[in-house]
């Protein structure tokens, strides 16, 4: 008789795409605790989890409300500074010297990794969740409706909107990428 | 948006150093809250990798490279509880002892055990075999007959074969009465490299 798969290999498995949704959903900074939290809560529920369920949809949804708990317990912090992915990519984008060039030695991979990254933080949450729970993650529409709230067309509105967002401030995305483009 | 996933993928990455603390930090935080129902870890040994399960009770399985580990983890979740994370600190001082025993600074072992994955008859048999002393054999029959039932010396075997706890619970000491070394989970040449270890040392002393 096999019934479930010991936990360790749970988060082997699904441990990587767990960790990037929670920092495209939440930032880097509050990302690990939503990671750790959302694997602490699956690994107290596991055993009575159907063995029929969708693991990774089942993490994906408790890495959602735990990155609700962890923006509001920031919001309930008293730092008076921008506390949403959103607020604290539009001061990024405020930097002095931000988007220039860099030097000829700049590493160009990285630079655009990070122009996604504040592009991703800067959309709407529904659209960063829908985003990240079906591109990321690789649910389907009808799965990041399920976790997000509304229907599935919903969700997929949410999810092309964000997309054509980021392609409108971040024209790089899934185009040119930087290796096409380091001889400039 | 193959390419968009992947360049997502890039502008969000999850590096391995990331993901070792995090799992790090879960297995303390696990054990902490009481819903780490298995730790396990593995130790290099001269009879191969050995895999070593704990619960709270105790160690519960030691397992020779012969047993396919993921197995032998996937048979404690069916058994114990899917809860099961590698989590070595809980393992230290098994650990440890395996170390002084295969230095041959240790002679017994001196750990709390948790026996559930060996029930009845085969469970007396188990309780009885560190009786058998260190650098010493002894007989189907004899152990048998230890536990208190000389005739049923095929379920003494068949008690020995199943072992959870090999090495710590000595059925490695248990031979045939005409000095063939017989069975043993970790093959036969595991059980004649420990017997030999504690025969040397033993006639050294």
């Amino acid at each position: 008789m096999t019934g479930k798969q010991p936990f360790e290999a749970v988060v082997a498995r699904h441990g990587v795409t767990v960790l990037r949704v929670c920092r495209a959903v939440l930032g880097a900074a509050d990302a690990d605790d939503a990671w750790s939290e959302t694997f602490l809560s699956a690994m107290k529920a596991y055993p009575d989890l159907p063995d029929s369920a969708n693991i990774e949809a089942w993490l994906v949804t408790i890495a959602h409300r735990k990155a609700i708990d962890v923006t509001r317990a920031a919001a309930r912090r008293p730092i008076p500074v921008a506390q949403t992915p959103g607020e604290v990519a539009a001061m990024d984008a405020n930097r002095p010297g931000h988007g220039s060039a860099g030097g000829p030695e700049s590493n160009l991979d990285g630079e655009l990794d990070s122009d996604l990254a504040e592009s991703v933080a800067g959309l709407p949450t529904r659209q960063r969740q829908a985003v990240a729970y079906h591109y990321l993650a690789g649910l389907p529409y009808a799965e990041v409706a399920a976790i997000i709230g509304g229907s599935t067309d919903a969700a997929r509105r949410a999810a092309a909107d964000g997309i054509a967002a980021i392609r409108r401030s971040y024209p790089g995305a899934a185009k040119a990428h930087a290796h096409e483009r380091k001889g400039l | 948006m193959d390419e968009l996933t992947d360049d997502l993928k890039r502008a969000f990455p999850a590096d391995p150093g990331d993901l070792r603390l995090l799992r790090e930090r879960l297995a303390a935080a696990a054990q902490a809250d009481g819903i780490l129902d298995v730790a396990y870890r593995t130790v290099d040994s001269p009879v191969g990798r050995l895999l070593l399960a704990a619960t709270d009770a105790g160690l519960v399985r030691v397992a020779y490279p012969n047993e396919d580990h993921d197995a032998v983890l996937q048979a404690l979740a069916d058994r114990v509880s899917p809860r099961i994370l590698s989590a070595p600190i809980r393992l230290e001082g098994v650990a440890r002892e395996l170390d002084e025993y295969f230095g041959g600074q240790r002679r017994s072992f001196d750990l709390p055990l948790d026996w559930r994955l060996s029930t009845g008859f085969r469970r007396t048999v188990l309780s009885h075999l560190p009786d058998i002393g260190y650098g010493r054999t002894a007989s189907y029959a004899a152990v048998a007959t230890l536990a208190g039932n000389p005739k049923a010396i095929r379920a003494a075997a068949s008690a020995c074969a199943t072992n959870p706890l090999p090495i710590v619970v000595p059925c490695h000491r248990v031979i045939y009465s005409d000095g063939r070394i017989g069975n043993y989970r970790g093959g036969p040449d595991a059980k004649r490299t420990l017997l030999t270890l504690e025969l040397t040392l033993e006639a050294a002393k």
